[in-house]
């Protein structure tokens, strides 16, 4: 059996029980078994001095491409980059090849998850057969399936017919799943490759208003409203979009959100040099919506952080913008990014930062022994980072099979020391680890 | 002088004046280029050209032949774009070749800035989808200032689909850097997104902006079909942004009518109207040779155009 192991005098942050303290976590086993003043009795110990222990980051948007596109990312691999960040879940989009639409495929990605065993991948299964959006894919096969899938996405190709969106919905619910949609309406987008502003009118690249967004997301905020179902709105853009939001949590209606780092941080004016390193979906915005985004996610009218982490190999992206697939890395920035652009100016503080990262996102897809609480009897799931070290963010460092990372070069503070997941190290001392102790 | 030229902003204003004033010296002895410089012997110019465009491509390889240049022309039809060697590829092999400059047309906006990445060569841009045509803009500003001798306080007006429009962008921040003042006019359909941050002013009222125009320039109006097209017919396109023979008395004596071809007669302009004496638009054909024989000169050569001795 393992050594018990104690994490000793980190400041501890864990919304669920809304601890913020300096303690010492024990560790036996697969479980965390004592918090507080713990002494050393049959344990390693190790020294948590001025770094934070929070529990382990949770994605609810990432693209770990297998299978299908192996060449840009694996399980393996995106699960190593996931650990390197701090997570510990990651949920797995559906838009690999063959599209994740069946009890089958989600099954084999659970299965590669576990076979890494570097974090626990939840799949996302599609809402509609081979996203193509026009019928309801076997969201009821998926979710009793041992993948136990209770959401469900087309991501990257927005739901576009009302009719289906409502069907998706009240199905759902005989499940309690969670249906997100990529808001972006066909026609107003259609052909563009970039937020549609100042900044695209002079590159003379074909834009994307933020209204593509705002009226599918409205149009899904009313059928959530009829349907009573569950509404998770994906990488929110747009400043109008923090808007319906805030009016529909008003109103009662039952939608979480999430933002990414780099809707959080970057603006349209990078693609000037027209390099698609820069290229997403949703495109960057304008300041403007980068700080509704920012203070949305402050105030909770967004509920968390998700990565929508999109490796693409260097041929696919070294080219025309144009011609270029959306995307960027970001599992192993993401604390980096949030921690810079967000907590250092004051923006948000440690207790919010964890929740975004961990806490709410668990509860947004109901993921047991994920997001804490930190307490005697639960699954040692955990993160230890030191939040004041700066660090150069380097592509070639980087696990991702890809480096597409738009922070190439980038100065961000908040850097993981150590990742548990179920107790086992998948990264420790910022190296990675193979989940012995 | 600059080692690329991706955007006319890549110039100030004393660098276009001297592609100005040395495109000039090479038509002398009339408009007509005949004489044969030895400036460019030894250098290669590469004409990469993605989208078919013999006026543009016949232009650089004159201009690059008059002045002694090996000239190679690559074409690349738009399926091999699709499945075969990439731009970056491309790009390397001619770059193993040694160029000295590549010319590049591309339907993607940004492609001569991702060329420019990868290469040493100078590269310019002879088009690059919505973007930028800088040298169109220079061979324009080359004309008007034939006929007015100087920019400041001209009005040009610039009629129809701005919005899709390489020579628009070019011609727009060229001429306002040369001091001239710059309306847009069209259906709001086609004019750019967030137009007020170009520092133009914008009308759908041709009839109301002719009179006091210095300079008309009409572009090349296609019809979109289909939910996102821009306007409904180009019978009505032409009726109401159209520049025909009646309309053109609207202008002033001395205003000239510009396009930068190809015509579609009768859609942005009738036959009449582009055969007034009033427009310069085989003369634009004509100073493209000459202007793009100074930017090459300039870039490649450096020396000044007044040392130069004909060979031919
Ligand atoms: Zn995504």
């Amino acid at each position: 059996m393992s050594k018990a192991v104690v994490f000793r005098g980190a400041r501890v942050v864990d919304p669920a029980s809304g601890r913020d303290e300096t303690a010492d976590v024990r560790i036996e086993g697969e479980q965390i078994t004592d918090i507080g003043k713990i002494s050393t009795n049959h344990a390693e110990e190790i020294d948590c001095a001025g770094l934070i222990l929070a529990p382990g980051f949770v994605d609810l948007h990432a693209h770990l491409r297998e299978p299908g596109r192996e060449d840009a990312e694996t399980v393996a691999t995106g699960t190593r980059a996931a650990a390197r960040g701090g997570y510990t879940a990651v949920c797995a989009m559906a838009n690999t090849d063959p599209v994740a639409d069946s009890a089958a495929i989600v099954e084999q990605v659970v299965a590669l998850g576990r076979a890494a065993g570097l974090a626990d991948v939840y799949p996302v299964g599609a809402i509609s057969v081979g996203l193509q959006g026009e019928q309801l894919a076997e969201l009821g096969e998926m979710a009793t399936s041992s993948a136990r899938v209770n959401f469900f996405s087309d991501d990257g190709k927005c739901v576009q017919s009302a009719g289906l969106m409502r069907r998706a919905l009240e199905y759902a619910r005989a499940f309690d799943a969670v249906i997100a949609n990529h808001a972006e309406e066909g026609a107003l987008a259609s052909g563009g490759h970039m937020n549609e502003g100042e900044v695209s009118s002079i590159l003379g690249i074909a834009g994307i208003p933020a209204e593509a967004e705002e009226v599918i997301l409205a149009r899904d905020l009313a059928l959530a409203k009829l349907t009573g179902a569950r509404l998770h709105v994906p990488h929110v853009s747009t400043a109008g979009t923090v808007e319906l939001i805030r009016a529909a949590k008003a109103r009662g209606v039952r939608v979480t959100a999430e933002a990414t780092p780099h809707h959080l941080a970057l603006t349209d004016d990078l693609v000037s040099g027209y390099d698609p390193v820069y290229k997403v979906a949703p495109p960057l915005r304008t300041r403007d919506d980068v700080d509704a985004v920012r203070k949305g996610l402050a105030d909770g009218t967004i509920d968390c952080v998700a990565t929508d982490h999109a490796p693409h190999p260097p041929e696919d992206k070294e080219r025309e913008f144009d011609l270029a697939p959306c995307g960027m890395l970001n599992l192993e920035t993401a604390l980096g990014v949030v921690v810079t652009e967000l907590l250092d100016p004051g923006l948000l503080g440690w207790l919010r930062l964890i929740e975004a990262m961990s806490t709410a996102p668990a509860r947004a897809r109901g993921l047991d022994g994920h997001g804490g609480p930190i307490a005697p009897g639960t699954p040692a799931n955990l993160v230890v980072f030191d939040p004041a070290t700066a660090w150069i963010v380097e592509p070639e460092k980087l696990a991702s099979k890809s480096k597409n990372t738009p922070f190439a070069g980038r100065t961000l503070k908040g850097k993981v020391v150590h990742t548990m997941l179920r107790g086992r190290f998948t990264v420790r001392e910022g190296s990675d680890a193979d989940g012995q102790r | 002088m600059i080692r690329h030229l991706l955007s006319i902003k890549d110039l100030d204003p004393e660098g276009i004046e001297r592609v100005l004033a040395t495109a000039a010296t090479f038509q002398a002895d009339g408009p007509r280029i005949m004489r044969k410089y030895p400036t460019l012997r030894g250098k290669t110019v590469v004409n990469l050209f993605y989208e078919a465009s013999t006026r543009t491509r016949t232009s650089f390889e004159l201009a690059a032949k008059r002045l002694s240049a090996d000239v190679v022309n690559f074409s690349v039809s738009g399926s091999a774009v699709e499945k075969g060697e990439s731009l970056k590829d491309t790009a390397q092999t001619i770059e193993a070749m040694g160029v000295d400059a590549i010319v590049i047309r591309h339907s993607s906006s940004g492609a001569p800035n991702r060329l420019a990445g990868w290469v040493s060569a100078s590269v310019i841009n002879a088009g690059d989808g919505m973007h930028e045509h800088p040298t169109q803009a220079l061979l324009d500003l080359y004309t008007i200032r034939q006929h007015f001798g100087s920019f400041s306080g001209l009005r040009v007006a610039i009629v129809g689909d701005i919005a899709h429009s390489r020579v628009a962008r070019s011609n727009v921040w060229g001429l306002q850097m040369m001091g001239a003042d710059v309306t847009l006019v069209g259906p709001p359909t086609l004019l750019p997104p967030r137009v007020e941050g170009w520092g133009v002013e914008t009308t759908a009222d041709i009839e109301a902006v002719l009179p006091k125009a210095d300079v008309v320039y009409l572009l090349r109006m296609q019809l979109e079909r289909g939910t996102g097209a821009t306007v409904p017919t180009l019978r009505e396109y032409s009726r109401l942004w159209g520049l025909d023979a009646a309309r053109a008395t609207l202008l002033k004596d001395e205003a000239l009518i510009m396009h930068p071809g190809p015509m579609n007669r009768g859609v942005e302009i009738t036959a009449d109207a582009a055969e007034l004496p009033r427009s310069v638009i085989t003369d634009q054909v004509a100073n493209g040779v000459a202007v793009r024989m100074a930017l090459l000169y300039l870039m490649l050569g450096g020396r000044d155009a007044r040392e130069e001795v004909p060979v031919e």
